[in-house]
């Protein structure tokens, strides 16, 4: 396989539902419902999606959220500022492990 | 982003040939379901006219911008437009008629010498004038008093202005065409134009800069209220949120991007019953500066004049033979079709 990922992939996601369409069907209500206007605006929660796109670095949600954030009205400074958002939290989470490192170090030292 | 460095007509471009474009809208692409068979699907095959609100004039295509969507592929070396015979002609079909709304585009409508004749007489004939304003044509030494012209008129303003920063206007407008557009606002505003109660409309335009839908209108209306105000002191009335259709440098620019086959994807995944019930040709007139009718503005760009059986000129306008007509459409049109919908007074849903 020469490409893992495929962008002419993304408009067949639809794909998946065809040996669970009853799980398909679930996941397709759910997630729409998810992502419409609530607490949250449309565009906020398609701002917090293309931040999580980030952060689990997959390329089809990247590509669909940053439309998504376009056509919500979003802005290119609105958008890195999320990006910095999940970027902020990845790096922090691993900064925050080194306290474990701390603990660690502490208990085998004298 | 780059802006166009001039109409695809003086660049001698192939997509200045409507048959060229109508090639690329037509090819038989898979995931492209012919408009008329969605249409179909909807039971609004064929489409027709369900009366006629608004007489749109297409004074030209001249016009001191060169943005890199324009449908027009309007610019400085565009040099037809309308006679002050046709617009005559358009004066009188218009005196026959009792159609409330005229509604006048180009180009730049004000770059037509005869443009102030032609708003004084429809506004004899009891009419409401709008007029397609780039913005930065009011500033031009040539246009002193015009903005002064169009609030004695009483003729309400639509401007374009895409966006409220800077670097996203000019890249699709044209470098320092923001900083000019935000002047020429000041200048309306300075009139009244957008204030509560003077009577003077000033409405703007957003369409997206680049291959993507409008946002839903009056959340960014919403946006354009808070960061005009906010930066520049200035105040409109509404503001429509307009979709780039995919022809003319729009389409230029799709097909250089590459982004063709996923934005005609896009419209198509986006089609609206309600806005494909509710688009503007079925109310609208379209006058193109040689006196042709169309459908609407877009079907004027591709030389696709009325249907056959309707009156092709107008010289033999006859509004009863108009109402009902059925329009002539294509893969373009999905473009109003998509979303919310989209036609000059913006959304339609």
């Amino acid at each position: 396989m020469a490409d893992y990922y495929n962008d002419e992939d993304l408009p067949r996601f639809g794909d998946m539902g065809k040996n669970a369409p009853e799980l398909w069907k679930k996941f397709e209500s759910w997630y729409g419902a998810v992502f419409a206007e609530g607490a949250l605006t449309a565009r906020e929660k398609s701002l917090i999606a293309l931040a999580v796109s980030h952060a689990v670095q997959c390329p089809y949600c990247i590509d669909s959220y940053t439309q998504d954030c376009l056509e919500k009205g979003s802005n290119l400074d609105q958008m890195t500022e999320a990006v910095h958002v999940a970027s902020a939290v990845r790096g922090g989470a691993s900064l925050v492990h080194g306290l474990q490192m701390r603990n660690v170090a502490e208990k085998l030292s004298m | 982003m780059a802006t166009a460095i001039g109409s695809l007509r003086s660049r001698q471009h192939e997509l200045a040939s409507t048959h060229a474009q109508l090639r690329v809208l037509n090819a038989p692409v898979s995931r492209h379901q012919p408009f008329d068979d969605k249409l179909a699907e909807s039971g609004l095959h064929p489409l027709t006219a369900t009366g006629i609100e608004t007489f749109q004039i297409n004074v030209g295509k001249l016009c001191n911008q060169t943005c890199r969507h324009c449908h027009v592929d309007a610019g400085p070396d565009r040099k037809e437009i309308m006679t002050r015979e046709t617009m005559e002609l358009c004066l009188e079909a218009l005196a026959r008629t009792d159609i409330p709304t005229v509604d006048i585009t180009g180009g730049a409508p004000e770059l037509n010498p005869h443009f102030r004749w032609l708003l004084t007489e429809v506004k004899k004939l009891g009419r409401h004038v709008i007029d397609r304003c780039n913005l930065s044509v009011l500033l031009l030494p040539s246009q002193r008093g015009m903005a002064e012209f169009l609030a004695e008129n009483q003729v309400e303003v639509v401007a374009s202005l895409p966006y409220f920063i800077a670097a996203r206007t000019d890249a699709q407008r044209g470098e320092g065409v923001f900083d000019k557009s935000i002047e020429a606002l000041r200048l309306l505003n300075s009139l009244g134009y957008g204030k509560p109660e003077s009577g003077l409309t000033l409405n703007l335009v957003y369409n997206p800069t680049g291959a993507f839908l409008p946002p839903p209108q009056a959340t960014v209306e919403a946006d354009f209220k808070r960061e005009l105000l906010d930066r520049y002191g200035v105040v409109f009335n509404s503001l429509y949120a307009i979709t780039n259709l995919p022809i003319s440098r729009f389409l230029e620019f799709l097909l250089e991007t590459n982004n063709y086959d996923r934005y005609m994807a896009r419209l198509i995944q986006a089609y609206n019953l309600r806005a494909a019930a509710g688009v503007m040709c079925r109310n609208t007139i379209s006058v193109g500066w040689q006196g042709t009718l169309y459908d609407c503005d877009f079907n004027q760009m591709l030389d696709l004049p009325v249907s056959g059986e309707s009156p092709a000129h107008i010289r033999d306008f006859a509004a009863g033979a108009l109402e009902s007509r059925r329009i002539v459409t294509g893969q373009h049109c999905y473009g109003c079709t998509a979303g919310a919908g989209s036609s000059c007074g913006g959304a339609t849903v």
